[in-house]
């Protein structure tokens, strides 16, 4: 758990790697325009979570599949049909910006 | 007749059968209700009045000539904001999606049109689903209506509102790490969470994709059984969801315990709970002992570990998840001028609130290279024990049971400044939401300041049936009644 | 000096020619006008959700088997995150681990010289929108004050083959190309027009001195839509790059664009931006299970590839080239291997198909399939010439006309009288009468001077009117001049 320690429990934990984070660099993957100050708030949060975080690294997992869906399902399909689309102005209505039919957006590269 | 504000849907459903009341009757009860509460609790987002005004006639017309679509059928529903309504705005809580009117419709939605249901509108909820409080939603925090100080719970906390207060008969909310089930038992009433994949989530604008899942708030057991009944099922659009058929949810509600096997978990019993909610929970074993089920005090090592990995695997999802809201296609479009990728970012920083922006920014670190496995990776592993606990336990039993929440609702702004605090609010929720399993918070009584206590059951995949059999009888033993003082028409609005 | 060799790897991107979309039902086929086929999914909406087409997922298999890659029985679609305005979800849904093929090959030949290049994987993925670049600069990108966006394109089934660095020029290069264009044409599951873009190539190219086994820093070339421009392309970058090392400058690692014009790269200028996709199991989708059975079924819809095709034509007597060209024609190679079949002699219908039936053909801009031709006239014709009733060039006249629908080849021959005389009585006649006037040419010939002898011939031929078999003749004057 997040909170405190439980006394007498087996499994021992400690820091398997120290939490570094090139906050700048995750913003901009992550396409956020963020401030100096906040990035400087985020990153201390950030760290403060992935300290607590860090606990899932030091359970002894080896030999553990990785869960990445809550389901034993496998192949879902649909079959090659073409069905209905959207009427245009559905869509381009809600659009911040739109020319012949299409969406509009600034130039692409600084 | 406001009165009719508080019937259940079963007894909304035979009055109107019986000709005692219109939909537009119930309709009329419900919106009044909201024009005195959402002053004093702003759970609605939007209400829809228009157009709940012509699905209730309709419904009333239908009825007349014969054609019943079912239990729901003119029955007053209100959903959380983050399902899309064909032409009717959703926000998802965020700035960034401020005036969006979605050209089409999700299919539990579309569902609950065809079975009948009014949709009166769209609730407050933690911007994307994101908290646990509804303090995170841009337009402003839904407050608990057992204390107006208090949060509600979240991040469905508008749904579980309009259901408790009666500005609803019953609504639906998205459950990612306790959404549903952590505010029901903050308002007293009954919240679920379906096994993953039984209710479509085409059109529920996604958080955590292998987590979400939308589920019912009711007044009754019996109320939240129907609600899933008109929602669940296969979805063609959703490659996810179940082909099989669903469960029969309220096949026993009337069944009893006699002869079940229910573990009670450990972990989620001790330190960290508020006492008054432990003994709560012990109360209700007890009774569930002497109405005939076993109960046996089960150990699930791996819960501890938990809350650790659902706050990696679902800001990861998420962030990838989130990375369509651009300013391209539809919403917030920031003013300042650049380039394409300047745009983007901009647009994203304005319209995404700060828990929204420390998630997406979580996920993207976790996914990193360099950093997957030690965190995503193993976060996903992690996940794999917590499924494997969750097995073992049902080798021998038939569900299991802990609190909803380790404390009761508190007060707005608590936790606000401290993320890690309030992720501890869904620290008894999360368990199934990574193992995918259904689980049901029920209200088993007051604390000492008067305010609910949930009580969770927890079943295997597929287990609807018996966890709405066992949350049947806990609700019989209980006798739980107490409503809050926003749910009476005597109050005004300040 | 130091001699240099190129390494280069290709990845090949094909749309697959599905009805629908890779995870929606939207047409893959659309007309001009913008975002007319798209939907919540492909143009992702918020709460949409993929759900993925059965029929690519055969395609794929179909092009991994074609490319004897193992398929694994298990594989997973993951999200490659990138924000780029063309695509709507601002992540890709591909493969990453356990792509649908993986360890395949493909056979090469380049001037009779085998090669063969190793397919590092095959995978499923989704295509982008389109952009379109609006301002002064002529639609460079570089230039452009704003960008339009159509979605048409979005989410149309792509599958990218990527190879190993066993490429070693420009003409392999090309070589492969065309036989992936080929192999997937012969599949039925694309167009593969590169000048549409529904097949496109990118080349990985890097130099290194000859004998030295470390890889050079490598460039990616884009934007080559035919195979000479890649053949092109990659000779031009390889020079280049050749004389960035020698000048004592260094390779940067970029994306180029082939500009076919100019026929030169220029360096993309993207944002040196460290590619860090994020990959990671799109939660949205299950599982793919290929398992050995559904192998079996795409298997067995495979038709004969041009490899094995081409080889088929070689053992039937034509040369490389002809055999290329009829495997490239399903009604050619039909035609063909049914009149061999027939008892045809493979090397004249070679001729006379890839020769005067393709130039009828391209002249009357139809297809076989326009005219009366069968496999059953070309084995007549066969059996006429090689049974001495019709020379050579008299049969490419009766086959044009039996093109022209004026009948069978004994018809027309008939009709048109056209056929040799082989009846050795009437040719013996026209030998002796020939010889008795022409007794200066029979002595030379039998004191062993054979220079008249083609004279000789000649005569004859007049004298039965151009209608005798040559051969006849040349025999029958033979035994009367003892030669
Ligand atoms: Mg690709
Ligand atoms: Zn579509």
């Amino acid at each position: 758990m997040l909170q405190g320690d439980r006394q007498g429990h087996a499994v021992r934990y400690h820091r398997v790697m120290p939490v570094e984070i090139d906050i700048v660099k995750v913003a901009q993957l992550a396409r956020i325009a963020l401030s100096d100050d906040e990035l400087d708030m985020y990153s201390s949060q950030l760290a403060d979570i992935l300290e607590h975080a860090e606990r899932v690294q030091a359970l002894p997992t080896e030999g553990v599949e990785p869960t990445s869906h809550p389901l034993p399902m496998v192949n879902a399909f649909r079959p090659d049909e073409v069905g209905e689309c959207l009427e245009p102005e559905s869509f381009l209505s809600e659009a911040p910006d739109t020319h012949d039919g299409r969406f509009r957006v600034p130039r692409i590269l600084g | 007749m406001s009165d009719l504000a508080n019937l259940s849907i079963t007894d909304a459903a035979s009055g109107l059968r019986a000709g005692e009341f219109t939909s537009v009757d119930l309709l009329d009860a419900v919106t009044e209700r909201a024009a005195v509460t959402e002053a004093h609790l702003h759970a609605y987002l939007t209400l829809d009045k228009d157009g709940a005004r012509l699905a209730a006639e309709e419904a009333d017309a239908s009825l007349a000539r014969g054609v019943d679509l079912g239990p729901l059928h003119g029955i007053p529903i209100a959903l959380k904001d983050n399902m899309c309504t064909l032409g009717l705005e959703t926000t998802a809580g965020s700035q960034i999606l401020t005036g969006w009117k979605p050209p089409y419709d999700g299919t539990a939605v579309a569902r609950l049109r065809s079975s009948g249901a009014v949709i009166t509108g769209k609730t407050n909820l933690d911007e994307f689903a994101m908290g646990s409080s509804t303090e995170n939603s841009a337009y402003g925090e839904s407050r608990n209506p057992w204390d107006t100080d208090r949060v509600p719970g979240g991040s469905s906390g508008g749904s579980a509102v309009t259901t408790a207060v009666g500005s609803s008969f019953g609504s639906f909310g998205s459950d990612t790490g306790g959404s549903i089930r952590q505010p029901a038992a903050l308002c007293g009433i009954v919240g679920m969470k379906p096994t993953y994949g039984i209710v479509s989530r085409y059109g529920l604008i996604a958080f955590a994709s292998s987590l979400d899942q939308i589920g019912p708030f009711a007044r009754s057991v019996a109320d939240s059984a129907t609600l899933l009944g008109a929602i669940a099922g296969w979805d063609r659009f959703d490659a996810t969801s179940i082909n099989a058929p669903v469960p029969n949810f309220a096949g026993s509600l009337d069944a009893g315990v006699v002869g079940l096997k229910i573990g009670i978990v450990t972990e989620l019993i001790g330190e960290g709970i508020d006492p008054q909610i432990i003994a709560a929970t012990r109360a209700t074993a007890d009774k569930l002992a002497d109405a005939g089920a076993e109960i046996i005090e089960v150990s699930m090592p791996s819960t501890e570990y938990a809350l650790s990995a659902y706050y990696l695997i679902a800001p990861a999802e998420c962030s990838a998840n989130l990375a369509r809201f651009d300013g391209v296609r539809y919403g917030h479009r920031s003013s300042v001028e650049g380039t394409t990728e300047d745009m983007m970012a901009h647009s994203r920083a304005e319209g995404f609130g700060p828990e929204v922006i420390r998630r997406i920014l979580l996920g993207t670190y976790a996914l990193s290279a360099g950093y997957y496995d030690a965190f995503y990776g193993q976060a996903q592993k992690v996940r794999t024990l917590v499924r494997r606990d969750f097995a073992s336990a049902y080798e021998t039993l038939d569900v299991l049971i802990s609190p909803t929440t380790p404390t009761t609702a508190f007060p707005i702004g608590d936790k606000t400044a401290d993320p890690i605090a309030m992720y501890y609010s869904d620290v008894c929720t999360i368990p199934s939401n990574l193992a995918g399993d259904p689980a049901i918070s029920v209200p088993v009584g007051l604390d000492e300041g008067g305010l609910p206590i949930g009580f969770q059951i927890m079943a295997p995949s597929l287990g609807e049936e018996v966890m709405y059999r066992v949350a049947a009888e806990v609700e019989r033993l209980v006798d739980f009644t107490a409503r809050p003082a926003l749910a009476t028409s005597e109050v005004t609005a300040p | 000096m130091t001699d240099w060799e190129a390494v280069i790897g290709i990845e090949t991107h094909v749309e697959l020619s599905t009805n629908s979309k890779m995870f929606c039902s939207c047409p893959t086929e659309f007309g001009d006008e913008p975002n007319t086929a798209v939907c919540p999914v492909c143009l992702a909406l918020p709460g949409a959700l993929p759900v993925p087409n059965e029929k690519a997922i055969e395609g794929i298999v179909k092009i991994g088997l074609a490319l004897d890659c193992e398929i694994n029985e298990r594989s997973l679609f993951y999200r490659k995150n990138y924000f780029y305005p063309d695509l709507p979800k601002n992540y890709q849904i591909s493969q990453y681990t356990y792509p649908v093929c993986e360890h395949g090959s493909l056979d090469v030949d380049v001037d009779g010289e085998p090669t063969v290049v190793g397919i590092t994987r095959v995978h499923m993925e989704e295509d982008t929108g389109k952009s379109s670049h609006i301002g002064d600069g002529g639609g460079r990108i570089q230039d452009a004050d704003h960008t339009l966006l159509d979605f048409n394109r979005a989410g149309v089934p792509l599958v990218e083959i990527v190879t190993e660095p066993d490429i070693t020029s420009p003409e392999q290069a090309r070589a492969y190309a065309a036989e992936l264009q080929r192999i997937v044409l012969a599949l039925g599951v694309s167009d593969a027009r590169l000048e549409a873009g529904s097949m496109r190539f990118d080349a990985n190219i890097s130099v290194r001195p000859v004998g030295t086994t470390e890889l050079g820093t490598r460039t990616e070339t884009k934007n080559v839509n035919s195979l000479r421009s890649l053949q092109r392309a990659l000779a031009f970058e390889i020079d280049r790059q050749i004389r960035v090392l020698e000048e004592g400058g260094r390779i940067v690692q970029e994306t180029r664009h082939w500009n076919e014009d100019t026929g030169v790269t220029t360096s993309m200028r993207t944002k040196e931006e460290s590619e860090d996709y994020r990959y990671f199991q799109d939660p949205d989708l299950l599982p793919l299970e290929v398992t050995k059975e559904w192998q079996d079924e795409i298997r067995a819809t495979i038709p004969e590839l041009p490899a094995k095709r081409r080889r088929g034509f070689l053992d039937a007597g034509v040369d490389v080239e002809t055999a290329g060209v009829l495997a490239d024609d399903d009604d050619l190679s039909r035609l063909f291997r049914d009149a061999v079949a027939g008892g045809a002699t493979g090397r004249t219908v070679g001729i006379w198909l890839t020769g005067e039936v393709i130039a009828y053909l391209r002249r009357q801009e139809i297809t076989i399939a326009d005219t009366s031709l069968t496999s059953g006239h070309l084995v007549e014709l066969g059996s006429m010439v090689d049974g001495g009733d019709l020379s050579s060039s008299a049969a490419k006249e009766v086959l044009l006309a039996v093109l022209e629908g004026e009948g069978t080849p004994g018809e027309i021959a008939d009709a048109r009288d056209l056929l040799q005389v082989s009846d050795t009585g009437a040719i013996e006649e026209a030998v002796d009468a020939v010889l008795a006037a022409n007794a200066d040419a029979v002595d030379k010939i039998k004191s062993g001077d054979m220079k008249p002898f083609g004279f000789l011939v000649g005569q004859v031929m007049r004298h039965m009117g151009g209608k005798a078999d040559p051969k006849v003749v040349r025999s029958v004057l033979e035994q009367r001049t003892g030669s």
